[in-house]
């Protein structure tokens, strides 16, 4: 990201709901989008992120607050009328049209030369590398092909903003995989504003310069991958990314921008506060990440040690989990260790050692929303 | 896109003019209006008249029961309508019987083809009414196809008088004439049913009858109701097939309401006989489904 | 399922029927070609003198000319009407939707008869003149009822998101709807003209009451009905009529079949 965090947002949303009925789909939601971003909202099925995206589109109408595109108020506009294009779930190719036709279609409203239109949509099938399919119909592509064709369809009006909703859910693995690499450097080559729905962990965090994770209409935190991934806020987005040990704590300092927080077995770690922590008489969580404990293994030594016994041992492949039950806590500690070391071999009932890094350590906010 | 967004901005149609509601409104009011106009107001006018005497040419629009006391208590309309409804009633359980078996085969071992054993089913129901009608007087007639025929092959010497001209050709013809309307949705509620539940019927020991009776016929029930209904009461006013192959024992109503219009022009008793078949059928209706929902609760 | 029970009956059952159900039917093209005016067997050897007599029969010329006009106009305003309806019904949610689309489906469950002197009563009640205008004004109402069931099924499986594609693309609510509903629905479009006009050309008692001194093809077959000598002649134009009507519904089902094949691999994709 080369632009400033003070340049005027691509997208700022201010104080946007929407109701069915009486139920909140997204509520008093703010939101800034910076231009040139890889922008993702994350969150489970039923959290509102397709619903802001198609208020983003127009295709919703908010029931209140105001969304404003580089500068212009488009809270009233119809989508048609919107700088904003989007890749369909579904794709939406248009059957009765071939390739060429479909990423042509919205270039016919802007009666453009002949020639000129020929040169852009040329121009977008080379992007997605399907300038050889140009005369398929729908029905004769793949999977991945109608990807690219709805992808260039959208690139082809060259939008400020294009928005992507789940547009690899429908494809399978090792596709999905291909094409979030593809994604990542289309967005970098066209510099256009991305703003992509995932309900993907992994997806979201290797594809976007920054995430915004929602649960039930409310935006849980804004943040980089990295951060969102290693300082959660809150006990929700970090249950929603990845495994997490989580434990209970005591305060027993508190300064501007840290506190301190005794654990059991553990002791105390100096953590630094999550935005909107506040705690209540004195308990707090903290987590851990079940990579950042490690086996120690014969004479190895670590500054932080933990005794333990493996409870139960579950083969990955490349990766074991292993659950460690360790006395005076009242839940057994999830760890993955990678399988160079013959973790995939240690019997259940096994007394083990656990290193752990104080630095590690999260404290999490209660679950409240954010305002970005 | 960006020339798009100088425009001044006409925000979308806010409030009840641009809603769904609105909108949906708008496009089905010319068809409903349609609707309204040709079918619900002459019906209305129909019922109107129904109240009304009719002396040559003058309408007398004092209102009386008078002519639904004719059309229900004389013995001609009576025997008519009598008539009428029992030919549609067995014309319809006919039709059902005959059609299950053909629905359930295609089905169940149509295979790939079930649109083409469907397309052949409904073919020759596209085809013209009379002329279906007019080829069963071409096969029972006093002359026909069935008499010469057998007379050629020494079965009988002399033609069968009693094919043609009464009520069981007129139930003939009409079953023939139905046969893919009663099909079509008996098939739809087998299509619909969940081929894992008469695995499951199998898995709990059920064979092939019992399986039948409790599963397939419960399920395909509000097939075999909207079967029966669909077949039952347009056949209740049918004109033609009487008219062709009924002969004077086959008339039904419907001869009666023409000739109320036509030539003896007495259309208040025209429009009492045509109401009184409305509501008889509509309580059959009502009867018909009661007596299956009974029937089934009885088969459980 | 394996079912022993009915197997060796079902397929005798299911042959039997088809003969009660075609062998009627081709009765009156084999007439049409038998050297006898009687329809007796044995066949009396073949002719095509009945369908020789057909062209110079001007009665039966102005009554198919009838019949051609009726069955156009016909297919065309049923299908626009039912165009409307069908996208009303499948698109929109509004209050009173089941009442207005049960009453503009109540021809179908409706015996005819009714719904022909109730017309009758009601143009002669207007002083509008019986002629082939108010056949096909009884006809549409008959026909749009088909012609909604054609058109909501192919709307049904008309995905939402194409229209809203274009909307996004920038097109305008009516560029959208000439630009990709229209074309993707096109299919059920053409059936539903295809089925009405058949249905049209082989209506008879909505002619027969409505048509006044205009008769459609139906209402002069009837009329020739009483006199056994032009019975072969009837059945000569018989046949042409059921060829029609099985080439008109051929071709629809086969625009049907098409458009359902490619929905369905446009669906599940290739790969």
């Amino acid at each position: 990201m080369n632009m400033a965090l003070t340049d005027p947002p691509m997208i700022s949303i201010t104080g946007l709901s929407k109701y069915y009925g009486n139920y909140p789909a997204v509520s008093q939601m703010d939101l800034d989008i910076r231009a040139g971003e890889f922008f993702s909202l994350l969150g489970p099925s039923g959290c509102g992120k397709t619903t802001l995206l198609r208020m983003i589109a127009g295709f919703v109408e908010p029931s209140e607050g105001s969304i404003h595109i580089d500068g212009q108020d488009v809270t009233g506009l119809s989508a048609n009328r919107r700088p904003t294009n989007m890749v369909f779930q579904n794709y939406a190719i248009f059957p009765h049209l071939n390739v060429e036709e479909n990423v042509g279609y919205g270039l016919k409203r802007m009666r453009l030369e002949k020639a000129e239109e020929k040169r852009r949509i040329g121009e977008a099938l080379e992007q997605v590398r399907l300038s050889h399919l140009g005369g398929r119909r729908a029905h004769e592509l793949s999977g991945g092909q109608r990807q690219r064709v709805a992808l260039a369809r959208a690139l082809v009006m060259r939008p400020k903003v294009l928005l992507l909703d789940e547009p690899l859910s429908a494809l399978d693995k090792k596709l999905r995989e291909e094409m979030q690499v593809e994604l990542r450097s289309l967005q970098k080559a066209v510099g256009i504003t991305f703003i992509l729905v995932t309900h993907d962990q992994y997806e979201a965090l290797a594809m976007s310069d920054r995430i915004a994770v929602m649960f039930a209409g409310k935006l849980e935190q804004v943040a980089t991958p990295k951060e969102i991934y290693q300082r959660p806020r809150t006990r929700k987005v970090a249950d929603f990314l990845g495994g997490m040990n989580f434990l209970n704590a005591r305060l027993v300092g508190e300064r501007a921008g840290t506190v301190s927080v005794e654990a059991a077995k553990f002791g105390a770690v100096n953590l630094s506060k999550p935005q909107g922590f506040t705690a209540t008489n004195g308990h707090v969580t903290v987590g851990i990440r079940p990579e950042r404990l490690r086996l120690l293994w014969d004479d190895d030594r670590a500054e932080h040690e933990l005794i333990g016994r493996v409870e139960n041992r579950a083969y990955f492949g490349e990766v074991t989990h292993l659950t460690i039950g360790v006395e005076g806590l009242e839940q057994p500690l999830s760890i993955v260790e990678t399988n160079n070391f013959g973790a995939d071999d240690l019997p259940i009932g096994a007394d083990i050692r656990l290193a752990y890094d104080p630095d590690a350590f999260v404290l999490l906010a209660e679950d409240e929303a954010v305002k970005a | 896109m960006t020339d798009l967004a100088v425009h001044p901005a006409p925000s979308v149609p806010r409030g009840w003019a641009g809603s769904e509601e609105a909108r949906g409104l708008a496009l089905i009011s010319p068809t409903f209006l349609y609707a309204l106009a040709l079918l619900v107001l002459p019906i209305l006018i129909v019922i109107a008249y129904s109240f009304w005497t009719q002396d040559y040419l003058t309408i007398d629009r004092t209102f009386t029961f008078e002519n639904y006391r004719k059309a229900l208590f004389e013995p001609i309309y009576q025997d008519l309508l009598m008539r009428s409804l029992r030919i549609s009633l067995m014309v319809s359980i006919a039709t059902v019987v005959f059609s299950y078996p053909i629905a359930w085969f295609i089905s169940f071992h149509g295979g790939l083809n079930k649109n083409l054993w469907l397309f052949l089913v409904t073919i020759p129901c596209w085809t013209s009414y009379l002329l279906r009608v007019m080829s069963w007087k071409v096969i029972l007639g006093y002359q026909g196809v069935l008499n010469t025929g057998l007379m050629k092959l020494g079965i009988i010497d002399q033609p069968l008088t009693w094919l043609l001209y009464n009520a069981n050709a007129v139930t003939i013809a009409l079953v023939h004439s139905w046969a893919a309307f009663a099909i079509l949705p008996i098939f739809v509620s087998l299509e619909k049913i969940d081929r894992t539940l008469i695995e499951a019927a199998t898995d709990l020991g059920d064979g092939p009858i019992r399986r039948f009776v409790r599963i397939i016929l419960p399920l395909s029930m509000p097939g075999v109701i909207s079967a029966f209904l669909i077949v039952m009461i347009p056949t209740v006013g049918d004109y033609v097939t009487p008219q062709l192959v009924g002969g004077k024992d086959g008339v039904m109503i419907a001869t009666a309401i023409q000739a109320n219009f036509g030539k003896a022009a007495n259309w208040p008793l025209g429009a009492a006989l045509s109401v009184t078949t409305m509501i008889v059928v509509s309580l059959l209706a009502g009867a018909v489904v009661l007596g299956f929902k009974m029937l089934m609760r009885v088969v459980r | 399922m394996r079912n022993g029970f009915k197997l060796p009956l079902l397929p005798a059952f299911v042959i039997l029927y088809f003969v009660f159900l075609y062998g009627p039917i081709l009765l009156i093209p084999i007439f049409s070609f038998n050297n006898a005016a009687a329809t007796t067997f044995p066949l009396a050897g073949f002719t095509t003198k009945w369908y020789g007599q057909l062209p110079g029969n001007s009665a039966l010329l102005t009554a198919a000319r009838n019949s051609m006009i009726v069955g156009v106009t016909v297919s065309l305003l049923s299908t626009l009407l039912a165009i409307c309806a069908a996208r009303a019904v499948t698109r929109y949610r509004f209050r009173g939707k089941k009442t207005m689309s049960g009453i503009i489906m109540a021809p179908l469950i409706l015996p005819e008869i009714i719904i022909a002197i109730s017309l009758l009563m009601i143009l002669l009640q207007f002083g509008l003149g019986l002629s082939l205008f108010t056949v096909i004004l009884g006809q549409t109402l008959f026909c749009i009822p088909y012609s909604m069931s054609v058109l909501i099924s192919g709307f049904e499986g008309f995905d939402r998101s194409l229209e809203e594609a274009s909307t996004d693309l920038g097109e305008t609510a009516f560029g959208t709807f000439r630009r990709v509903t229209l074309p993707v629905v096109a299919p059920a479009i053409l059936s539903s003209l295809l089925v009405s006009f058949t249905i049209s050309l082989d209506e008879f008692i909505l002619a027969f009451f409505l048509s006044g001194t205009e008769p459609t093809l139906p209402v002069y077959i009837w009329g020739q009905l009483r006199f056994a000598a032009k019975l072969p002649s009837v059945l000569a134009l018989g046949t042409l009529m059921i060829l029609a009507s099985v080439i008109l519904l051929t071709v629809a089902e086969i625009i049907r079949r098409r458009a359902e094949s490619r929905r369905l691999q446009y669906e599940h994709g290739t790969h």
